[in-house]
């Protein structure tokens, strides 16, 4: 069964503007059909890899999909494709939006307009598909910008001093963000004369990058950089994650800021301008700090999401600097790269491809755990729990199985990345990386132990004697994604899975420019 | 010279959105970035004594229908301008988005002052 690409944008986007109409007598209805939609998202989502799997063993190792709009041939008009790259992305987000749709079932009857929030999670949703498919730069930042709105709203979708707060410096940064990839688009459109990225691409390969064009890269870096939250453009992550429901902050945190920020730009970077040394070295750098600086800033923490989303700024900083070492090996090494060689730096982007999908999954858990935490006791602070372990069994499990996968702790599925992440840079010799990489889990370990023990161990409180567990949908949600944890470690030990879902996005990366040819053909 | 004043006014704009602590300059500033690339589009398909890039009878030379070169030499570039209308419709639903946030917030605060309005920190 082949399914046109742009199913995977009409389908959530047409459901959306249908939602509203259900208002407040078919708020069931809507429910179940939104929820349905993310279900089906994830079908349609595995179908993508399956179609794929389907040309590679006809014979074309370099399998894309490329459907162009309205029929108009490429460059005259607008392009999707999807490659390995893409349908990794594509079935990420698709699995923590099911999960996090699931939860907000119950959690979302907090709230009034459930109809609404049902309506802009579909448009984040779609959004984001969008970028993730999208083979035209122009395009590309058009579902950039309807995610980000959707995703401002949603922030803000309390309506109380914080969530606006939250809503009002996230929406600052984002826009301007927005407002330097815009300018880079028309920058590299003014240079090129084309908004194909597969022809910018091979109009850059024939003419060489200019002050122009260089200038337009580092715009792609800082915007895409504020929305990916990298540590200098960090600041408005931890307030939005705090204060936004707990399955948006999932979701900003497991998918959002990992589409929009590091997905855009390791396809800018890798497969249109195409990887320089300093371009590598500037990845790793900005990956290293990220990492480092959110671990310290998440320590101190007495929020509970807070915490976590630190944690998060900490956990991105390990997927931009396997992406980056990757790229910094095959820049350094030029045209005569040794097989060696390529075979390091694919594992340093395969640590990182797969840590991103790791962290996608449990980080949404964590943040899903702590919206039940919130639900039960009515508290975000650390300080005021404790001793919910008997209390929140369900909870209590799924976050430790979470916080063994974000530690690190084998056969977690945190463990396996960081692994391939250590061994490609001791491999490439980047002992200190390695160090770094190690020093930085240890900090995550004490961050973790931190949430076990104010909010589970310990004593419970007199007022929280009678919190109760949350059960139905919520506990599917979580045990779903406590269960893909444990078992995403078969994504890299079972070598058909491997071959058919890591291995061609990591080859996507890896071959950089030859994109524009896969595409356009020679 | 015209791209000079057309940066210029994009680092006004971000020099508003950075500096000023009333919100409502904040969501300007912003706004007169925005409108400062779409400028810098526009700029991009503009020629001096361009025509619409709409080929008519007279436009066409020769039996193989190719436009004529005067025609080629002189219409303007169209994509920019379908660009600029597409980021003026996001621009506009995202000015309809902050202003809102910055109402809502006023009734919440009583205030437009960004250091007054302080709760998260950390």
């Amino acid at each position: 069964m082949s399914v046109p690409l742009p199913v995977f944008i009409v389908v959530p986007l047409v459901m959306a503007f249908l939602l509203p109409i259900f208002g407040r007598k078919g708020k069931a209805a809507a429910t179940f059909l939104a929820n349905l939609v993310t279900i089906l998202l994830v079908v349609l989502a595995i179908n993508a890899i399956r179609q794929l799997a389907v040309i590679r063993v006809s014979g074309d190792q370099e399998a894309v999909i490329v459907y162009e709009i309205g029929k108009w041939p490429i460059p005259l008009g607008i392009n999707l494709v999807l490659d390995g790259l893409s349908s990794l992305l594509l079935l990420a987000i698709s699995v923590v939006s099911a999960a996090a749709m699931l939860f907000s079932v119950r959690y979302m009857e907090q709230y009034t307009a459930k109809a609404k929030f049902l309506c802009l999670f579909l448009l984040m949703v779609a959004g984001m598909n969008g970028v993730v498919l999208s083979g035209d730069i122009f395009n590309l930042f058009v579902f950039l910008e309807i995610a980000s709105l959707a995703s401002y709203a949603l922030v803000g979708f309390g309506c109380e001093h914080e969530e606006l707060e939250a809503s009002f410096k996230y929406m600052v940064l984002g826009s301007i963000g927005s407002i330097f990839i815009l300018f880079a688009v028309a920058l590299v459109y003014g240079n090129t004369g084309s908004l194909n990225m597969a022809y910018i691409s091979k109009a850059i390969q024939s003419s060489g990058l200019n002050a122009g064009l260089s200038f337009a890269m580092a715009l792609f870096v800082v915007g895409f950089g504020l929305k990916a939250a990298l540590v200098p453009f960090h600041a408005w992550l931890p307030d939005a994650h705090q204060s936004a429901p707990a399955p948006i902050s999932a979701m900003l945190s497991g998918i959002l800021i990992k589409t929009l920020g590091v997905y855009a730009l390791a396809r800018v970077v890798f497969n249109v301008f195409g990887i320089s040394v300093s371009m590598g070295w500037l990845l790793v750098v900005l990956g290293l700090l990220s990492m480092v600086a959110g671990a310290f800033l998440a320590i101190g923490q007495g929020d509970f999401k807070r915490l976590l989303a630190y944690s998060s700024i900490s956990q991105i900083g390990y997927v931009v600097l396997g992406i980056g070492l990757g790229g910094l090996i095959i820049a350094r090494a030029g045209n005569n790269i040794s097989t060696e060689e390529l075979a390091w730096a694919s594992l340093a982007i395969l640590g990182g491809l797969f840590h991103l999908v790791n962290h996608a999954v449990y980080k949404s858990l964590l943040f899903l755990t702590s919206g039940s935490v919130q639900m039960s006791t009515g508290t975000r602070q650390l300080k005021q729990m404790g001793g919910l372990a008997e209390k929140l069994p369900f909870t209590r499990a799924t976050c430790t199985v979470a916080s063994a996968s974000v530690v690190g702790i084998p056969p977690f599925s945190g463990f396996w990345s960081k692994l391939i992440l250590v061994i490609a840079a001791v491999q490439a010799h980047f002992y200190w990386v390695a160090a770094i990489i190690v020093f930085v889990s240890l900090c995550t370990l004490i961050m973790y132990l931190k949430v076990q023990r104010y909010v589970f161990l310990g004593e419970l409180p007199e007022n929280l004697r009678q919190v109760k567990e949350n059960r139905g949908s919520m506990l599917v949600a979580m045990v779903f994604l406590a269960c893909l944890c444990v078992l995403m470690g078969l994504l890299i030990i079972v070598p058909s899975l491997k071959a058919n879902i890591l291995d061609p996005a990591v080859k996507v990366l890896a071959d950089g420019l030859e994109y524009s040819s896969r595409i356009i053909g020679n | 010279m015209p791209y000079a004043l057309c940066f210029l006014l994009f680092m006004i704009g971000l020099y508003c959105a950075v500096v000023k602590k009333n919100m409502v300059k904040i969501v300007i500033g912003i706004m007169v970035m925005e409108y400062a690339v779409n400028l810098f589009l526009i700029m991009l398909g503009y020629r001096l004594g361009g025509i619409a890039p709409i080929v008519g009878k007279e436009d066409v030379a020769g039996a193989g229908g190719q436009v004529t070169d005067l025609f080629v030499s002189s219409s303007v570039d169209p994509l920019p301008q379908a660009l600029v209308l597409t980021a003026i419709v996001i621009s506009l639903g995202s000015l309809a988005l902050m202003i809102s946030i910055c109402i809502r917030t006023y009734e919440k605060y009583g205030t437009f002052d960004i250091t007054q309005i302080r709760r998260l920190k950390g």
